[in-house]
């Protein structure tokens, strides 16, 4: 069994390549500001269209994580333990990814992390990295 | 206030491993036992709400059911709200009868979902709820998404591990008490703390059961309730409270639609929190019941855990809650899960809850949470 992969769809692309590329791109709206990391085709707060793709830096914090010894689907199985955060980008939107090295080091709450790119079956996954 | 309808009929199924249950049988059993305990006839059920099923999935779910108990209502249609879909049910339930759309509404769900699917089998179908390019690439579960709530729970309100196990432990002393329950034998905090880690902070014995069983209701409009022989309950208010879907999404982690849902449902019933005699609130794991009862107002932000460990959420206690044993030691059989909150509402309203009866319960407070605290539901029930 494989591990589920992301399948871009026309909203996504833009994301994805950008992972290929080791960019993590978000979406601002133009009207009034908001960022939104999954992609839509309209701003979740004043439903404008004007979205633009923006960069991120690649900052954050950790707003929560979890160490995970079931895995879900028996592709994760020879992963476990492994550590799955939200993390909360410097930018203001937030997203899901795994901690590298996660379960061999002691994370904590709001700990800073950077967004690295992990090659996955082909797919380039955004992946937590723990800044000291 | 009144929302004019009352839950005439309550019904469930024996719960756990039932080798030889399905999906449909449940709902049958369920459904005519609580056409039964309504003193009804099939034939005076106008509409029926049906939830999902993991074992039979179907487009629609009311029609398979109907069409397997050969009844033909004038309404029919299933609902879909994870967890939250049972009080959500009633709630509909309630305005068809309310509105006149309907006399008598059967509220119906079960699933044989621990031998029908196997609890590999569950574990990864509910996985799917997450989303398929932003979270499931990434391994999530529905506890690890749990776990991830808990997480930043606790750290921002200092609760810890032992004052949410307080909470599992004392599901398993109520379920004690209910002869039918699927986990009745006695556990300590130590053991909680040391069953095995699921998806960190949240261990096995934080986590909901996997069972199969089935469970019913009958809602009725004011006039119609006269037909019924039952001591109707008077559903008193209701209320819903939607955030978000997947957790990566949801506009906080510590603060979540239970809060609105609860506060409408309080309003509409003209009811406060401390009026409530016993509360029967959805409990997947044991950080959902801390948040839940945290933002619903009975109790202060980190002291749920703290109250369960002087025993307030027992029987005798300030806030009885889930006397049945709930989610994490009755039984949990999908949407039948959250329907096992209000029946159990119900024997304790009517008086007939036996050994695990509060004694002189007038008002009870129901809760439904969907997803990763997505959607939710809650119901004020009063003794009519």
């Amino acid at each position: 069994m494989t591990r589920p992969l992301p399948k871009p769809t026309p909203e996504t692309r833009p994301f994805w390549d950008g992972c290929a590329q080791g960019e993590l791109r978000y979406q601002q709206c133009a009207d009034c500001g908001a960022v939104q990391l999954i992609p839509r085709a309209l701003c979740e707060r004043c439903h404008g269209s004007s979205l633009a793709w923006k960069v991120s830096a690649r900052q954050g914090r950790l707003l929560s994580y979890t160490v995970v010894h079931r895995a879900p689907v028996p592709a994760f199985k020879a992963d476990v333990p492994y550590v799955i955060a939200i993390v909360h980008m410097d930018e203001g939107f937030r997203l899901m990814t795994q901690v590298k090295d996660g379960a061999r080091q002691a994370l904590r709450v709001d700990q800073p992390v950077r967004i690295a790119f992990a090659a996955v079956g082909g797919a380039a996954l955004p992946q937590a990295e723990v800044l000291p | 206030m009144s929302m004019n309808a009352f839950i005439t009929g309550a019904y469930d199924t024996a719960v756990g491993e039932l080798p030889g249950s399905s999906c449909m049988a449940l709902h049958a059993e369920a459904a005519l036992g609580a056409v039964a305990d309504a003193g009804l006839q099939p034939s005076d059920i106008d509409g029926v709400l049906c939830a999902y099923s993991f074992t039979e999935p179907h487009l629609m779910l009311a029609s398979v059911f109907c069409e397997y108990l050969g009844i033909h209502p004038g309404t029919c249609l299933a609902i879909q709200a994870g967890g939250a879909s049972a009080c959500i049910m009633v709630m509909q339930a309630a305005a068809l009868v309310a509105s006149g759309q309907c006399n008598h509404v059967l509220v119906v769900t079960g699933d044989n979902r621990l031998t029908g699917l196997s609890r590999d089998g569950a574990v990864a179908a509910l996985a799917e709820v997450g989303h398929p390019q932003f979270e499931r690439p990434f391994g999530i579960s529905v506890p690890a998404s749990y776990g991830l709530v808990a997480r930043r729970y606790m750290h921002e309100y200092g609760v810890s591990r032992e004052q949410l196990a307080a909470i599992a432990v004392e599901h398993r002393r109520h379920a004690a008490r209910h002869p039918k329950a699927h986990k009745r034998e006695p556990i300590t905090i130590a053991d909680v703390l040391a069953s095995k880690p699921i998806a960190e902070p949240l261990h096995l014995l934080d986590c909901c059961l996997i069972s199969d069983g089935g469970a019913a209701l009958v809602v009725s409009s004011r006039a119609a309730a006269r037909d019924a022989s039952s001591r109707p309950i008077e559903i008193l208010g209701a209320g819903q409270g939607h955030t978000h879907e997947h957790i990566v999404a949801a506009p906080s982690l510590v603060d979540f639609g239970c809060k609105a849902s609860s506060r409408t449902a309080f309003a509409r019933a003209g009811i406060r929190p401390a009026e409530i005699d016993v509360a029967e609130i959805y409990d997947s794991f044991t950080i959902t019941l801390a948040v839940e009862l945290e933002s619903i107002g009975f109790f202060e932000r980190g002291e749920a855990g703290q109250a369960a460990a002087r025993g307030e959420l027992g029987l005798g206690g300030r806030l009885p809650c889930n006397t049945h044993g709930g989610l994490m030691s009755y039984a949990h059989s999908g949407a039948a899960g959250g329907m096992f909150h209000a029946v159990e509402a119900v024997h304790q309203l009517r008086g007939d809850a036996g050994a695990r009866q509060v004694p002189d319960a007038r008002l009870a407070f129901v809760h439904g949470d969907g997803g990763i605290l997505s959607a939710h539901c809650s119901l004020v029930l009063g003794a009519h």
